[in-house]
């Protein structure tokens, strides 16, 4: 299976929202991480956040040119980053939060590169061939930011007073936003009818299996599940969302299919 | 028109932008090349999603031909079997040795057991043969590298992380 490969006729449109998802996903987090260049507390994790980015919109890349094709209404992979509105991204909300510090960055990466790992899992037998090929790419990589991530909770977490305090009301900041990663939706009934991917609720157990080890090391309570409910999956995003694009969409607004 | 043997040996001499102790054939990165007429089809497999040097190898690449006389150059992606660093050859790892960054140890483990917390992996100094280095960092000054330091000489080193 190459790249190159074109698709002519247009996808079922739960796996065209499926893929896209996974996209924005990688996109939103990627520009998010990229804030820190040059500004993470120590040279060696501007390197190390500069290069979980890079991953990552690299697999949104992947990922929005895969679901372009799938759409089959000739839009690339600039097209779909740069020039769609608000309401047609489909990252969960808590990949647009804003960083706030070091703490709740890597509190983040680690809640959504375990997941990923298990998610990536899982769709390297895809039916779907290209969104497999891009899976076992991009789990390689999820396992080197998820152990980094888990390094730095545990280090953190089970740090000095401060960064005990700092990391504890990160995980309790972000942990209402994770259900909306396993709630369940029509998009991903279909998909897993399909034999694409996983409905994405299949993952909790495991997920949680990953990150409770992780979190009791670090001496990090796990807040109880709430009523909280996001709904980035369908479009409608935090007061945060408007902000990142105004940023990320800029050059391309400014300057119409302007290419590097 | 070139042959393919041609066209392969042009190929070993386009260092990886990042990494130029070793050219793009030593990485791995190149899975197959054709000539046909007078067209030269070369399919590349990326190391990282988002490596920066990939699209500068793809301009190489076809420069390279393009100067030795193929008429065309036909460059395509390939992700499935994704790249590995298992793929580099043994004299392209003393040459990284040498270049100072540790080459990739073993085997790539996908699918293996993944350890956390702490691992403390020790390598051999590149410079001056020490068993005494700690890991700096997962992540280095490009997307295939870790950051390390050798205790016993003080100088920092790269490890080509194994993927």
């Amino acid at each position: 299976m190459t790249q190159t490969t074109t698709q002519t006729v247009s996808a079922p449109a739960e796996h065209i929202e499926y893929v896209m998802r996974l996209g924005d996903n990688a996109l939103i987090l990627g520009q998010r991480l990229s804030e820190w260049c040059g500004h993470a507390p120590v040279i060696e994790e501007d390197l190390a956040l500069a290069n979980m980015a890079l991953d990552l919109v690299g697999q949104a890349r992947l990922l929005l040119t895969h679901a372009g094709k799938l759409e089959g209404k000739g839009r690339d992979e600039d097209q779909l980053a740069f020039l769609r509105v608000e309401r047609d991204y489909r990252n969960i909300t808590m990949m647009e939060v804003p960083n706030e510090d070091f703490g709740r960055t890597t509190v983040r990466n680690v809640l959504y590169s375990a997941f990923q790992i298990l998610l990536w899992q899982r769709l390297a037998t895809s039916s779907d061939t290209e969104l497999a090929a891009i899976a076992a790419k991009s789990l390689k990589e999820a396992r080197y930011h998820f152990n980094h991530s888990a390094e730095w909770v545990i280090r953190l977490g089970d740090g000095t007073e401060v960064s005990h305090a700092k990391t504890q009301a990160a995980l309790d900041y972000l942990w209402p936003y994770t259900a909306e990663l396993f709630a369940a939706n029509p998009t991903d009934e279909a998909v897993s009818a399909a034999g694409i991917g996983p409905a994405w609720g299949e993952l909790e157990a495991d997920w949680e299996a990953m990150l409770l080890p992780v979190f009791a090391q670090a001496t990090l309570v796990v807040p109880a599940r709430t009523p909280f409910k996001t709904f980035g999956k369908f479009g409608r995003h935090s007061e945060h969302m408007g902000h990142l694009l105004a940023t990320m969409q800029y050059m391309q607004r400014t300057y119409p299919g302007a290419q590097w | 028109m070139l042959t393919e043997a041609q066209a392969w040996t042009l190929l070993d001499g386009v260092p990886d932008p990042e990494v130029p102790a070793v050219s793009v054939v030593e990485l791995g990165i190149i899975r197959e090349l054709h000539c046909a007429d007078d067209t030269v089809t070369v399919v590349v497999t990326p190391t990282y999603s988002g490596c920066p040097a990939t699209e500068v190898i793809g301009l190489a690449i076809r420069d390279t031909l393009l100067e030795a006389g193929a008429g065309r150059v036909e460059l395509q992606t390939r992700l499935d079997p994704a790249w590995t660093s298992d793929w580099i050859g043994e004299a392209a790892r003393e040459k990284l040795r040498a270049y100072g960054i540790v080459p990739p140890s073993g085997k790539a483990a996908v699918g293996g057991a993944q350890p956390i917390h702490f691992v403390k992996k020790t390598l051999t100094c590149p410079r001056c043969g020490s068993n005494d280095t700690e890991r700096l960092s997962e992540f280095g000054s490009t997307a295939c590298k870790a950051t390390y330091r050798c205790k016993h000489c003080l100088e920092p080193f790269e490890y080509f992380k194994p993927i």
